[in-house]
């Protein structure tokens, strides 16, 4: 079965602030499967090169060596994006829109027909539970409200593959457990879920696989199961052993 | 394509109506005007000239400010708070945010002229009991023409500097200049000694001659409507302009990352 997300030996160089630096690796060699139907946890500190592999997926960033492919259509076809929903971090949607209209603006975009989209929109406002403030502008809603809103951007299209970089960052605890119950959701009706996240409960909650990368790195990839069961430890614990994190002696 | 410029441009023109700055300009216009307009200087029965001069150039004015104040803010806008990025996960290309978010500052300041002349028919109209339906027409339609390339220019600046308030000051002494000084630099060129008259002659050649779309003194002074033919003429010269400083926007936005 071909994978959905895959990466061949993706690289990723960027020019270093500092001219003396040189050459700043980002992503190196980095080889990456994710199925159908799988949630996949993207793990790794800042800095390690999430942001950037989900950039090259999503088409912002150009490989400097390698590939990466949606469906098997190399990333750099926008074509490639047309069954993908994405959710960044920390956005700050279109604040004199309301959320229908803001859904009705990026529907458009995927050319869906008027009716489908009013029965799409009523849908998606009802699974973010942003149907009581449908008509209101976004700059009154909250952080965890504006999230939900991207939320519902992100599935528009009845995506077939989420991206969602970080997506419980700056929420409140009621406001993270609401998007992990809509991941859940989805998990449920079989969407594949490519996900970046540092709330590692949460990953070993939710991820049936989960990679961590650091410096640029692949430093392991397996099912949750399989790696607690190796390592003999919860996934936070495997984190900060793969990632060399020394605990500070004066603590 | 056309759809998702269409959509684009869409949330560019909610932006513009659902901002305060349009309807600002438009309460000054309209309250300078007809207060104007309600005085009597010297008895001259031909004052109402100088209160269509004045509610022609407000209407300049306001345009200018609306259409650089308007695409100013578009990208970097998009870039600051991060829409970009769920925009670009999207099948949208960057050279169809471009053409989308000028086709939507234009449509807005089309828009925006519709209402102003909308005002200034009626208060010329009321004042002669004539109204110069064809002339408005045309000075409507050049004026908005050469705003398509002024809201080109400033798009294309919006990519190239940092700030929207340094493209939005650098872009309004620009379009000043060449409104109030561009006729002249040939007449300028003659002057200087070489090479500065050929430099002075290059920029006459090269700079778009804004100033050409302005025919208020044809409205004013009720002259006949100018041929359809240099209408077109000057419409195909500013859509060949608008069209240059498009594709420079795309050539330097395309390469320019993401994040501010």
């Amino acid at each position: 079965m071909e994978p959905i997300v895959e990466t061949r030996d993706l690289r990723v160089e960027f020019k270093a602030q500092a001219p003396a630096k040189g050459i700043k690796i980002a992503v190196k060699d980095l080889n990456l499967k994710v199925q159908a139907g799988e949630v996949f946890g993207f793990l790794g500190p800042n800095g390690a090169g999430k942001t950037t592999t989900m950039n090259v997926l999503l088409g912002f960033v150009n490989a400097t060596r390698g590939a990466a492919f949606l469906f098997g259509v190399n990333v750099t076809e926008p074509i490639a994006r047309q069954k993908i929903g994405y959710l960044p971090e920390l956005t700050y949607y279109y604040k004199f829109l309301t959320v229908e209209e803001l859904l009705r603006f990026y529907g458009r975009i995927f050319r869906i027909p008027s009716g489908e989209l009013d029965k799409r929109i009523d849908e998606l406002l009802k699974l973010v539970e942003l149907d009581h403030a449908r008509k209101r502008t976004i700059k009154t809603y909250s952080k965890g409200m504006q999230q939900r809103a991207g939320l519902a951007q992100a599935l528009i299209n009845n995506p077939d593959l989420l991206i969602l970089d970080e997506p419980t960052s700056g929420l409140d605890p009621i406001g993270r457990m609401k998007v992990r119950e809509i991941i859940q959701r989805l998990k449920n009706l079989g969407k594949t879920v490519f996900f970046s996240s540092h709330e590692l409960g949460e990953v070993e909650t939710v991820c049936d696989r989960v990679a961590i990368i650091n410096q640029g790195e692949l430093k392991v990839e397996g099912r949750v199961s399989d790696l607690v069961q190796k390592h003999n430890a919860n996934l936070e614990n495997i984190f900060l052993n793969i990632i060399g994190y020394q605990p500070s002696l004066v603590v | 394509m056309i759809q998702t410029v269409l959509a684009l441009a869409g949330v560019v023109i909610k932006e513009l109506y659902r901002r305060k700055d349009f309807y600002v300009l438009f309460v000054l216009t309209a309250l300078i005007t007809l207060v104007m307009g309600s005085v009597s200087f010297f008895h001259d029965d031909k004052i109402i000239r100088y209160v269509k001069e004045l509610c022609l150039l407000l209407i300049w004015i306001s345009a200018l400010v609306i259409a650089i104040g308007t695409t100013a803010r578009q990208i970097p806008a998009e870039r600051e708070n991060r829409t970009i990025f769920p925009l670009l996960a999207k099948p949208v290309t960057r050279a169809q945010v471009v053409i989308g978010k000028f086709a939507g500052c234009w449509l807005a300041c089309g828009l925006a002229l519709v209402m102003f002349y909308a005002f200034f028919a009626i208060v010329s109209g009321s004042r002669e009991s004539h109204w110069p339906v064809v002339q408005l027409l045309q000075a409507m339609w050049l004026q908005w023409v050469m705003l398509a390339v002024v809201v080109a220019l400033v798009l294309l600046g919006s990519v190239v500097f940092a700030a929207p308030s340094s493209n939005g000051t650098i872009c309004f002494v620009v379009v000043l200049g060449i409104l109030l000084l561009g006729r002249y630099l040939n007449q300028v060129a003659l002057r200087e000694p070489e090479p500065l008259r050929t430099v002075v002659y290059g920029l006459y050649y090269m700079i778009p001659h804004l100033e050409w779309y302005d025919i208020r003194e044809f409205v004013v002074y009720d002259h006949a409507p100018i041929g359809w033919v240099s209408c077109g003429l000057a419409s195909l010269y500013a859509a060949v302009y608008a069209a240059l400083l498009l594709s420079a926007t795309w050539l330097v936005f395309r390469r320019k990352p993401l994040n501010l």
